[in-house]
């Protein structure tokens, strides 16, 4: 178990709040861009 | 072969479709594993384990700084020669920027609270890096704004060019005012400045990672744009016959 004394929660709360944006960015940036190709490609099945 | 061609959409896709897997796999390789490095180093003397947060909040401040300046690069590309690539790759940075921006003010806010006793000071990096944070704001929300494409990456690089000022400020606020609470750079070559090499090398790796994670989102972001506006270009085209 890794030590981190009295920091704790200072330490805990920015890895916590850093990688909540992170994987927020990561997955609306993966979620828009299938939504993107999705309905690029039924246009143009339909087109 | 001119690097011009890479303004061509088709060539983009097909290039960016290509390097994009090892994009994604060194990003994340180099920031899971800079950032577990990162976390199971010894704790510093004077800073306890806080210390361990200057692997997210020093990257993140220097892609902070470092897209916009990337952004400066594509609008002007735009400006001068109208490659539409090139204003899309600068509208994809701009959220990947601000999500920067604020984890380099948030976790810097929580490291602040115990090392120098307030969460907040008006100090000439802080104050320039929040003002950083509300540019890439008005970056997006003009983007959002204006229905014409063209007419929103004209003015939309403008405010970039504008808002470069501020990027340089919040680099070298420290050296241009030589007050306030933050130190000055965290990676001196200085003697006696340097940082020990158990937090360096570490922190090396996550910074290409962080770099890579840009690299990545910045391909995938863009080549949405992309998509976007052949969408719509079909749905006019769609609509006038």
């Amino acid at each position: 178990m890794i030590e981190l004394g009295k920091y704790a929660g200072t330490v805990l709360a920015s890895y916590g709040v850093s990688l909540a944006l992170l994987a927020g960015l990561v997955w609306q940036t993966i979620s828009a861009n299938a939504r993107a190709r999705r309905d690029l490609e039924r246009q143009e099945k339909n087109g | 072969m001119s690097i011009w061609e890479y303004a061509n959409p088709v060539k983009f896709m097909r290039t960016s479709g290509a390097i994009l897997p090892f994009a994604v796999a060194g990003a994340a390789a180099c920031t899971l594993g800079g950032l577990l490095w990162g976390f199971l180093t010894p704790e510093d003397y004077k800073q306890g384990s806080t210390v361990k947060i200057v692997f997210l909040h020093v990257p993140a401040a220097m892609m902070a700084i470092n897209i916009w300046v990337m952004m400066l690069v594509t609008s002007l590309i735009w400006l001068v020669r109208r490659h539409h690539v090139s204003a899309l790759a600068a509208k994809a940075a701009a959220p990947i920027g601000a999500v920067m921006t604020l984890i380099a003010l948030a976790t810097g806010a929580i490291w602040g609270q115990p090392m120098w006793g307030t969460w907040w000071e008006w100090d000439p990096r802080l104050t320039s890096f929040l003002i950083l944070l509300l540019f890439y704001i008005g970056y997006m929300a003009l983007w959002a704004a204006v229905e014409d494409p063209d007419s929103a990456a004209d003015l939309t690089s403008v405010l970039c060019l504008v808002g470069s000022v501020f990027a340089l400020l919040s680099r070298y606020a420290v050296l241009f005012w030589n007050q306030g609470l933050h130190q000055g750079a965290s990676l001196s070559v200085a003697p006696g400045e340097r940082m020990s090499a158990v937090y360096r090398y570490p922190l090396y790796l996550t910074m290409a990672g962080f770099f890579l994670l840009f690299l990545a989102l910045l391909l995938i972001r863009t080549r949405t744009e992309i998509r976007r506006r052949r969408l719509a270009a079909l749905q006019a085209r769609e609509m006038r016959t």
